[in-house]
């Protein structure tokens, strides 16, 4: 690797700590009751309401529909994702002072594995929430199913539901594609120049 | 005499310009004066949009205090504060029956009158509103985060808490001062040795700069007069307060004649720094009269105790405590202007508004420009302590507020108009008439050293025409005037709760982002809260029940209770587990001889239920919390005394 290479993603490895600090996720929900709305926020290790009762109100709300009230304490990725951050993390700057071309590709293939993976579990979270409900929820209505967006808006009921990266988010898509340029460029610069 | 007959004759002739008016007034229909034809854009609070000042209005014989929007005169809530208050629950609950206890015990009324808005620096600082009780003389303090009452403390040796309970530049203390004169201390005396054995207290209260809570810091026994209205000076009269007085005559019966002799009462100006001095020094004793100190806890709870050995200070004891400035005639309001120079008094009976000035009063002092004294009290030369006198300026003056622009707003009663005058010359600028019988009146901040001079409100004790009527009796009203101008428009009528006696009122953006929304509920330290429905249950103690329960949208836990006997003393706990804004939860019980409880989220409270009767009874939800409020219901069975059935209650699943 470059110089400007290994420092880059050194650089890059490090400003991902900043995620544990930040949310990657926010889910809003706005309805006539709810002008001011509700919202959570979800970072590797927590799930939060966006004001500090959010959280509760959401499970109390989700009461009637028959949802699951959402524990953050027996989500087992809350446990897991600060694993995985911590290694992508060490295998960053482990790569960065090493210097091997190879390790860089290495480095930006587990960040999409895991980038990827990621969002595949966030949807089935959000399915299985939407969709495996009290048999005797109070509210019942036939072919309703309660799953929030993986990305963008929809109407639940009364509530209309948001769903977009929130700025831990973003910094690990800045993050990604930074080391993709990276691996691009030292991809590049291994073969000679075509004619 | 001349000056009386002058005045007879001005009020002759201004009576008939009012009876003229009035029955000009009577077929007007919807062409009625008043309004301009701009009025209604400014007053016009769009729905959603809020209103640039709150207004906290007395609701006098009611009790309690209402809070109105400005310009829009919209009600947004009353505050319980002297008077049993079912909606809320408010001295029926037990945590708040405390509030209401004096010492003649449980007092669940009083005459309230003037809210009165606590400052830093001369300015409303938002934090606290104190209103006075007349009837059973206390003061009450209110928090103005969550606009609920959390203090109220009975003022001894008083009867009729009428001047009070204005705050001092600094809300180092709040005033009182008795309108009625009594036997002090109270005794079983002819009411003919009125002159002997009467006095008329001024008592001054202190607060604390941090909580706010109420101390009886002392007092002065001043001579049997009745002490009417009370302001306390700033800027450069900060130190001192100022109380008018009529019935100087000390006349005990009819006084209606008899109190109106006099062609001057007096204003006392009270030097409160000389009279801390002369506590400090041991000048005061300590009188024995038990009196009543009621306050809300860290938990939500009141307590009440009863305090006694207040300190009295005789004027004669502490010289330069205290100073009479004659002032015609029964003079009603006493009011500061903003620079603390000018003191105006409300000379009811009197055809002119006199003027004092703060310099004057101290010049007179040292000069000794004294006329005479009274019980040790010197009594200053009028001439000596007098800026000017507005002449003519109608009929009854009682209050005067001041705008920023150096110009002051004088009510008058019996020519029920608002008369506008300048500070320094005592020059009537403008008039407007209001509808009807105007007593006080308030401009936001009007009490300040820098009012926000936009509107004057009117606050009338007779209605008649102006709504629709509602039998004989009707609403009392509040009239919003537009002075951002030279000449004063009437833009909007309202009516109010009660008698509105005085209102403040203060910009809006200086107290609504620091409304509580909701209590927390990890942080309720009720011991009868249950934080979630696990530790719902039900425990006897020999005759008496409690109940812990919870209530959350849509259901209570426990909701099917069994083993109460009839005669039991039932203790409901309720405990919104709601961490939401905007969601209380409601109780009602079928046979409670109190009120429903009114809960609001994350909060605990209680009511007392004792069953006559045997059979099974329903309580359900009074608040519509949500779309399934009328499920939220459950049931409770009675049986009779002695009976074998269990108790027993349901939790969840």
């Amino acid at each position: 690797m470059t110089r400007f290479s290994r420092l880059s993603l050194a650089a890059t490895a490090a400003a991902l700590a900043l995620v544990y600090l930040l949310p990657l996720w926010h889910i809003g929900l706005k309805a006539p009751q709810y002008p001011e709305g509700l919202g959570l926020y979800i970072a590797v290790n927590r799930v939060v309401g966006e004001k500090p009762q959010d959280l509760n109100s959401i499970n109390n709300l989700n009461h009637y529909i028959g949802m699951k009230r959402i524990v953050p304490e027996s989500i087992p990725e809350l446990r897991l994702m600060p694993l995985c951050l911590g290694a992508l993390i060490g295998l960053g700057l482990l790569a960065a002072a090493w210097g091997r071309r190879g390790l860089i590709y290495v480095w930006v293939g587990l960040f999409l594995v895991g980038a990827v993976a990621g969002l595949a579990d966030f949807y089935r979270w959000g399915y299985d929430y939407g969709h495996h409900l009290d048999p005797e929820a109070i509210i019942k209505i036939p072919g309703m199913s309660y799953q929030p967006p993986l990305l963008g808006s929809k109407q639940l009921l009364n509530f209309h539901a948001t769903s977009w990266p929130a700025s831990g988010g973003l910094i690990l898509i800045a993050a990604l594609s930074v080391g993709a340029w990276l691996a691009f460029r030292e991809f590049r610069a291994s073969r000679p120049i075509a004619a | 005499m001349t000056r009386v007959s002058s005045w007879t004759r001005t009020g002759a002739r201004m009576a008939t310009l009012l009876v003229a008016f009035v029955a000009l007034g009577c077929g007007r229909g919807t062409t009625q004066a008043g309004g301009t034809g701009d009025a209604a854009s400014k007053v016009y609070v769009p729905p959603g949009q809020y209103d640039e000042f709150y207004m906290f209005a007395s609701g006098g014989y009611s009790g309690q205090v209402s809070v109105y929007g400005l310009p829009s005169g919209r009600l947004l809530r009353v505050i319980p504060v002297f008077s049993q208050d079912p909606q809320d629950a408010y001295g029926y609950n037990e945590q708040t029956k405390p509030m209401l206890q004096t010492s003649y015990g449980f007092v669940p009324w009083d005459d309230a009158h003037h809210p009165s808005l606590s400052k830093t620096d001369g300015m409303n600082d938002g934090r606290w509103l104190f209103i006075n009780g007349n009837n059973t003389p206390r003061v009450a303090r209110i928090d103005l985060t969550e606009m609920n009452t959390k203090e109220i403390i009975e003022i001894p040796n008083a009867a009729g808490n009428h001047a009070s309970p204005f705050v001092t530049q600094g809300t180092e203390y709040v005033v009182a001062a008795t309108r009625f004169s009594v036997p002090t201390p109270q005794k079983d005396v002819p009411i003919s040795s009125y002159k002997e054995n009467f006095g008329g207290q001024i008592s001054f209260v202190a607060v604390d700069p941090k909580t706010g809570k109420m101390s009886l810091a002392f007092q002065i026994h001043m001579p049997g007069f009745d002490y009417d209205l009370a302001r306390p000076g700033k800027g450069v009269s900060h130190g001192w307060a100022f109380f008018t007085s009529y019935n100087t005559e000390q006349a005990n019966t009819l006084l209606e004649r008899n109190a109106s002799q006099n062609d001057k009462d007096f204003i006392a100006a009270v030097n409160w720094k000389q009279g801390e001095q002369c506590v400090a020094a041991g000048k005061a004793k300590s009188w024995p009269t038990s009196y009543a100190h009621n306050w809300v806890d860290e938990a939500d709870i009141a307590h009440s105790e009863m305090l006694s050995g207040e300190k009295v200070l005789e004027p004669a004891d502490c010289p330069g405590l205290v100073y009479y400035m004659p002032t015609p005639k029964s003079p009603h309001g006493v009011d500061v202007d903003p620079s603390g120079e000018f003191i105006a008094a409300g000379g009811k009976l009197a055809a002119l508004i006199p003027v004092h000035s703060f310099t004057k009063l101290q010049k007179a002092i040292a000069d000794k420009a004294f006329e005479k004294e009274v019980d040790g009290i010197p009594v200053l030369k009028y001439e000596s302590v007098l800026s000017c006198e507005v002449q003519q300026p109608g009929l009854g003056p009682l209050h005067t507020e001041f705008d920023d622009k150096g110009n002051a707003y004088t009510s008058m009663f019996i020519s029920s108009e608002i008369v506008k005058w300048r500070v320094k010359d005592c020059k009537v600028l403008d008039r407007i008439p209001t509808y009807y019988s105007i007593g006080h009146l308030l401009v936001p901040g009007g009490d300040t050293r820098k009012p926000d001079g936009k509107y004057v409100i009117a606050l009338n004790k007779i209605t008649k025409d102006r709504y629709l009527p509602t039998g004989p009796e009707l609403a009392q009203s509040a009239q919003l005037i537009d002075i951002s101008g030279d000449k004063m428009k009437l833009l909007l009528d309202f009516p109010t709760i009660g008698e509105p006696h005085y209102a403040q009122a203060i910009l809006a953006s200086a107290i609504k982002d620091r409304q509580l929304k909701t209590f927390d509920l990890a942080g309720n330290k009720d011991p009868f809260a249950v934080k979630s429905e696990k530790e719902t249950r039900v425990e006897r103690k020999g005759h008496t029940v409690h109940i812990y329960m919870t209530a959350i949208r849509s259901h209570f836990v426990p909701d099917n209770i069994e083993g109460i006997q009839v005669g039991d003393s039932v203790f409901w706990h309720v405990t919104n587990l709601e961490q939401d804004w905007d969601v209380p939860h409601g109780f009602a019980v079928t046979g409670a001889r109190t009120s429903e409880l009114l809960i609001m989220p994350g909060q605990t409270r209680t009511i007392v239920w004792v069953p006559d009767r045997a059979g099974v009874f329903p309580f359900y939800c009074t608040d519509f919390c949500s779309a399934l409020h009328q499920e939220m219901q459950g049931y409770i069975r009675v049986s009779p005394k002695g009976a074998t059935t269990t108790l027993s209650f349901n939790t969840p699943k």
